[in-house]
């Protein structure tokens, strides 16, 4: 009975100061590693999207909070003046969520670019989105005062032929994506107003 | 016990993973290139010495029966550790790596290492052997991949070595020249003077 419990004691503790160590280990790192994949993973969608800007708009990156979720908002200096945010979203995809980056231009309330992080959509048919520039460039310019939808549903974006679903999804994407920003314009200009 | 004897024997007496062929899934699969083997051999070198480290001060305290166990939480949390900080700090290193970080909890050297040496010794010898074992596991890693890099891709370190004219033998760098190139290491380090008691 005795070393039962010597066991269980010794095994409890050993696995108790573990779990404390990687806690905090944990702690000590997790901000690091949050700009390390958003550098890597997004960074390159991101940079694209936001090509010729002046200042790191990873580094300069802030959250902030939509309903439950928190989102990243990427700011991006032209011409020494704040222009551009870009900022993650979502749609539904063919195969799953779509994770979508839109840049919306501050002045003028214009999309100016488009990018797909994540997807699970079909390769050779639902990827040619991700790839495809005519689809990605007459998204810039909409107004993200009004709905963006494809031109199937009255709207002004280019499917990509085949792959409507995932075209719409994407859509789908920014519309929320127009509103997030809408319902955020204030609070972004606000965080935003120091950056250079 | 003899310190320096305890370093220097992981460096070529018992030099793994050749003397003691454990260990060989990281070290067939990330050795396509010097940086990915260096990587692993530094992270393997750092839970080694720790993971030694706390093995040999718990050796006392630690009940025969779940010793396994207790082995694998201290290796696993270090293992973590290692993950966590190349993924903060070496993100491109961290993602060549990929599954075989987490891997190392079951490399078994570590756990050879802890159960063979670090439960049976004091703290000092086993710092000793848990460095000297990762630096020569770094070694033979470093050395498989360089003649793996330098055939198959021209390039050592990325950099090309090889001139522009090189062909690459691109079978060095698939899973069966792997092992071919072990079997080549092993039938030389063998001819050099065979492990005395194996």
């Amino acid at each position: 009975m005795r070393d039962i419990i010597k066991m269980i004691v010794v095994l409890g503790l050993i696995a108790g100061v573990a779990g404390a160590l990687l806690a905090g280990v944990r702690m000590g790192t997790m901000e690091k590693i949050e700009y390390q994949e958003l550098k890597y993973v997004k960074g390159p969608v991101i940079m694209k999207i936001l090509k010729g800007c002046t200042n790191n708009p990873i580094k300069d990156r802030f959250k902030l909070k939509y309903g439950e979720e928190e989102i990243n908002f990427f700011p991006a200096v032209f011409d020494g003046k704040l222009d551009v945010v870009a900022f993650e979203t979502t749609g539904g995809g063919f195969g799953g969520d779509i994770g979508i980056v839109m840049a919306v231009n501050l002045e003028k309330d214009t999309l100016t670019g488009i990018g797909i992080t994540t997807h699970k959509e079909t390769p050779g048919v639902g990827t040619l989105v991700k790839d495809s520039e005519s689809f990605k460039n007459s998204v810039k310019g909409l107004s993200v005062n009004q709905p963006i939808k494809v031109k199937n549903d009255g709207g002004k974006v280019d499917a990509v032929t085949g792959a409507t679903v995932t075209s719409r999804g994407v859509c789908e994407g920014a519309t929320r994506g127009s509103e997030i920003y809408r319902k955020l314009k204030n609070d972004i200009l606000a965080k935003a107003k120091d950056i250079k | 016990m003899d310190i320096a004897k305890e370093f220097t024997k992981g460096l070529w007496a018992e030099i793994p993973p050749f003397r003691f062929v454990l260990g060989l899934c990281p070290t067939l699969a990330v050795t396509k290139t010097v940086e990915t083997g260096i990587g692993m051999g530094l992270m393997l070198t750092f839970v080694l010495v720790f993971s030694n480290i706390l093995v040999s001060s718990l050796r006392k305290v630690i009940p025969p029966r779940v010793r396994i166990a207790c082995f694998i939480v201290v290796i696993a949390t270090f293992v973590v550790i290692v993950e966590l900080v190349s993924q903060a700090y070496t993100y491109g290193l961290y993602q060549k790596l990929g599954i075989f970080i987490p891997l190392i909890v079951v490399n078994c050297i570590v756990l050879g290492r802890a159960e063979a040496f670090a439960s049976k010794n004091g703290v000092v010898a086993s710092i000793a052997d848990g460095l000297g074992m990762g630096i020569g596991f770094t070694i033979s890693l470093t050395v498989l991949a360089a003649i793996r890099e330098v055939f198959g891709a021209g390039t050592f370190y990325g950099i090309n070595v090889m001139g522009p004219s090189f062909e690459p033998f691109t079978f060095m760098v698939s899973a069966p020249g792997a092992f071919v190139c072990l079997g080549i290491i092993l039938c030389i380090m063998n001819m050099f003077g065979k492990a005395k008691d194996m």
